[in-house]
């Protein structure tokens, strides 16, 4: 055991959220984002998180992979815009602003956690190297 | 004569790595808070630390299938197990404990200390 391992794990935590977080920006950024073809199309982008277990009893995260949404996209009718296809229809991104928003939050707080997971490991292990000292 | 450092801290070391040892469990529950399907384990520290002092002598770290298995006071629907509030007040308790654990080692190396000087 160490305070290591729980440093590492906390660590390993504030990562997997910081995928998250970038995913999230990405999202935003292209929620108005539009294409000509449904392929083209941007598509939320999702972190998959996994636990990874040790033999004694504690686990990381870890981030597998980064999905694309499967929400149908928004079809619109929009002849004038440079990208539409020979129907004029183009093809909007299928974020979910109002739950990435949501998510975001989730995603910062979980972060700001395990940041202060690493601040109490700090604290006790200095208090452990001034042990017998008075 | 020689002192033996073990006896005379007693159960207080013993204790104090436990709850080190509580604190990488509650952590990795912490650090999985969004983990599909990750289940929040947690030790029985009453019947850990007790099975230490039977044992008198023995490994300190845990083994894999010594923590169990908390109960969730509402399932989600991704099988994940962790409620944070439980873990971040369980987390807090345990460095609280750990906290007291040392000042329980202190008080006896002071202890030990004036004996030494004999004041």
């Amino acid at each position: 055991m160490g305070f290591k391992d729980i440093s590492l794990i906390a660590g390993s935590a504030m990562a997997a959220q910081t995928v998250r977080l970038n995913t999230i920006a990405s999202n935003l950024a292209n929620a108005d984002t539009v294409a000509g073809t449904e392929n083209d199309a941007y598509r939320a982008r999702k972190p998959v998180f996994a636990a990874m277990l040790d033999d004694n009893a504690s686990a990381r995260v870890q981030v597998l992979d980064v999905v694309k949404s499967a929400d149908p996209l928004r079809k619109a009718y929009e002849p004038d815009n440079p990208l539409a296809d020979a129907n004029g229809m183009v093809f909007h991104s299928n974020v979910n602003e109002v739950a990435e928003m949501a998510d975001m939050m989730a995603a910062s707080r979980a972060f700001e956690t395990n940041v202060e997971v690493l601040g109490r490991i700090k604290s006790m292990q200095l208090s452990l190297l001034k042990m017998g000292e008075g | 004569m020689t002192i033996n450092f073990k006896e005379a801290l007693g159960m207080h070391a013993d204790a104090l790595q436990l709850r080190a040892e509580r604190t990488r469990v509650l952590a990795a529950n912490i650090a999985n808070e969004s983990t599909p399907g990750y289940t929040a384990r947690d030790v029985d520290f009453g019947a850990m630390l007790q099975d230490r002092i039977d044992a008198e002598q023995g490994d300190l770290t845990l083994s894999a299938d010594e923590p169990l298995y908390r109960v969730p006071y509402h399932p989600s629907a991704d099988g994940n197990t962790v409620e944070i509030g439980v873990e971040q007040a369980a987390f807090s308790q345990n460095a609280s404990d750990f906290q007291t654990s040392l000042t329980f080692v202190n008080m006896k190396l002071r202890g030990l200390a004036k004996a030494i000087n004999g004041q």
